[in-house]
């Protein structure tokens, strides 16, 4: 692990030669917001944003994504065959993504990528990727990645972590895919010097303690399932919920989809769609019958999902890194901190007396 | 507004104890500035909960039907007529709510005093007092004359008093007059149809198809939305640029002639969508065909759902 530093105008003749190998990606400023879109001379990063209001898996997991292809067109040799839709990869390198987004790759990761069944568009997309990570200097108000398993700084997930500091980034080069971009960059310049490793550290010390807002997570793997599942809050805290799809469409680590197949005259395709466990639509069964009836069901299912179900399946802290998004986006203000912290002081049943 | 939010919580209590409602619902102060969260209560000492400020923009006509309660609802202007719209269109029956009503000065559009203070950092606050609204992040303070940061559609609510309510908690403000609530409307008529259409793909460029603007709207209250609809599927449902376009136009229509403006829709959608340049012509035409504004009155159906044997166009016949 080696730290270099790149002075900021250097950065757009760096990301010139970068252009050679990668599809080069970052944050850039639109009308409203800014967004993740592909670099070029006319359109530079800009990496004065706090966070981009979508997060960045779309460029693992897109919102629509064609599978298969089909035609019937009998003229046509492939006719009445299913095809797999030929994509496009090169490597891609995203510059400016945020520590947290990139965390959450790795938390979609177990879905998509594991022994027994790997998931081709992911893992292929995924794999693409070289991520140099922007730390968070200035953190959002609805933050709390430092008690969700992150921080401002972390380094999960990334190939490399660039700091700003001021007229240049020091980076910090964490894997051979960072190196290898940096070596194509032509971003050489090692830096030794204790005094500019420790302003970095100090940097980092400051961002995290700005981070003000928290969840406590520490009891939610000892709760009882059926305990959470039946607690008393569900009623209030899902009142609010108009069931739209903002908090999963937003959320770094929401990974369903749905898939659906449409067609044109003779030819079709077979495409998956982002989904979301707020629908009706998500569990309506075939009969009829939806397991998930109400929003209550709906609410508590997510909430379960990221704060017990996966907590209990992998052991290894929630399925949220703590980005804030939802908390901002979400039309009627539901809060996952307020959640979390009411799951985990859920009190023991066993120990309150029924009166 | 800190009076509202006393007044509020006195009638709540009041109507609790002497059990004339078995809830009420109203808002709760928000997790983060300049929102406020739609909450119920059931127990007069749970009235402390209930605030009032500039900040109450979701329609809460929108959690009112299919319950059995007796319900106290917290109603400004909007909330009221969507309340009228749901009693007219049998969605809930007038004496199963008690509407408190709330006169309206307009609703702050946080994203506006969101990017008039985009320069100056993130807001971590938000208060306000006599007509202005005071915000401060990590080193700045800026002061709005409310009137300055209203929602759009409060900048042109004609109707800023309830209209139907079984008490006020105030005394009726002063209803807007001299404005033209149609201006942006007439200025997209006046363009080529090329140039429209145009207009209607930028605006919905950014959609991600999330529905926060049909969940969010009082109207929308079908129980399987067309675009939700398999058997036939009339929509398709990746964000395809018609696909998007139909779901936002049929929407629309859905609700012609039954659209309040409430700003509902706009306030929900998480990329900024101007949502409401869809429903505001039809409403245009609702008052230039048929001199109608919606959910004004008990008596009478919207136009849209009425048909006259008497009626004088040929085409009806």
């Amino acid at each position: 692990m080696k730290w270099i530093k790149i002075e900021k105008e250097d950065f757009p003749r760096g990301l010139k030669a970068l252009a050679e190998t990668y599809q080069c990606l970052g944050p850039v400023k639109g009308e409203k917001y800014h967004d993740f879109k592909v670099l070029d001379e006319n359109r530079p990063p800009d990496f004065d944003f706090l966070n981009t209001p979508l997060s960045p898996k779309f460029l693992v997991e897109p919102q629509s994504e064609i599978l298969f292809e089909y035609t019937l067109d009998e003229k046509k040799e492939d006719a009445h065959i299913l095809k797999e839709a030929q994509k496009d990869l090169p490597p891609r390198l995203v510059v400016g993504i945020r520590p947290c987004d990139a965390a959450a790759f790795l938390l979609v990761k177990r879905n998509f990528d594991t022994e027994k069944y790997k998931d081709p568009y992911w893992v292929r997309a995924y794999e693409a990727l070289t991520l140099f990570g922007l730390a968070c200097q200035t953190p959002c108000a609805a933050c709390f990645c430092t008690t969700a398993g992150g921080g401002p700084f972390d380094e999960a997930g990334l190939d490399a972590l660039m700091v700003d500091a001021g007229d240049h980034f020091l980076v910090k080069i964490l894997t051979e895919k960072g190196e290898a971009a940096c070596n194509t960059a032509g971003w050489e310049n090692v830096v030794e010097e204790k005094a500019a490793l420790d302003a970095a550290a100090l940097l980092k010390e400051t961002a995290e303690s700005k981070i003000a807002s928290t969840v406590e997570t520490d009891n939610l793997k000892q709760q009882s399932t059926t305990a959470l599942y039946d607690a008393p809050f569900w009623e209030e805290v899902s009142f609010s919920c108009i069931n739209c799809g903002t908090c999963t469409y937003v959320c770094p680590t929401c990974w369903c989809f749905d898939i659906q197949d449409e067609c044109y005259g003779c030819s079709g395709v077979r495409m998956r769609n982002w989904d979301s466990c707020m629908y009706p639509l998500f569990t309506l069964h075939g009969s009829g019958h939806n397991p998930r009836g109400t929003k209550l069901h709906r609410v508590r299912q997510r909430f379960m999902h990221k704060l017990k179900y996966y907590v209990d399946k992998y052991d290894d802290g929630i399925q949220c890194v703590g980005c804030g998004r939802c908390v901002v986006s979400c039309p009627v203000n539901i809060d996952i901190r307020r959640v979390c912290n009411l799951m985990n002081a859920l009190p023991d049943p066993s120990t309150v007396c029924p009166v | 507004m800190i009076d509202y939010t006393q007044k509020i919580r006195e009638i709540a209590a009041r109507l609790l104890k002497e059990g004339t409602v078995d809830m009420v619902i109203g808002f709760r102060k928000g997790t983060v500035p300049m929102m406020n969260e739609p909450c119920f209560i059931r127990k007069p000492e749970e009235a402390d909960r209930l605030v009032w400020d500039s900040h109450c923009g979701i329609n809460l006509a929108n959690y009112l039907y299919d319950r059995k309660e007796k319900i106290g609802v917290v109603a400004k202007g909007c909330d009221s007529r969507n309340i009228v719209t749901h009693i007219v269109e049998n969605k809930i029956k007038r004496e199963q709510v008690h509407v408190i009503g709330v006169p309206c000065t307009g609703m702050a559009d946080k994203r506006r005093i969101g990017a008039l203070s985009e320069k100056d950092g993130e807001i971590r606050e938000v208060s306000e007092k006599e007509g202005r609204i005071t915000v401060k992040g990590d080193s700045f303070t800026k002061t709005f004359e409310k009137k300055e940061v209203l929602q759009d559609n409060c900048t042109t609510c004609l109707h800023r008093n309830p209209v139907i309510h079984d008490e006020m908690i105030a005394e009726p403000v002063e209803e807007q007059t001299g404005i033209d609530p149609f201006e942006d409307v007439k200025r997209i008529e006046a363009l080529s149809p090329e140039e429209k259409r145009a207009y209607f793909q930028g605006l919905v460029a950014d959609c991600i198809r999330c529905y926060a603007c049909r969940n969010a709207c009082p109207l929308c209250y079908c129980p399987t939305c067309f675009v939700d609809e398999s058997r036939p599927q009339w929509v398709g449902k990746s964000i395809d640029p018609t696909d998007t376009m139909t779901f936002h136009f049929l929407r629309a229509y859905h609700c012609a002639g039954r659209c309040t403006d409430c700003g509902a829709c706009e306030r929900a959608c998480p990329v900024g969508i101007r949502v409401r340049q869809f429903t505001k012509k039809l409403n245009k035409d609702c008052v230039e065909l048929f001199d109608w504004e919606a959910g004004l009155t008990l008596d009478e159906r919207p136009p849209l759902d009425t048909y006259r044997p008497q009626d004088p166009n040929d085409f009806i016949k």
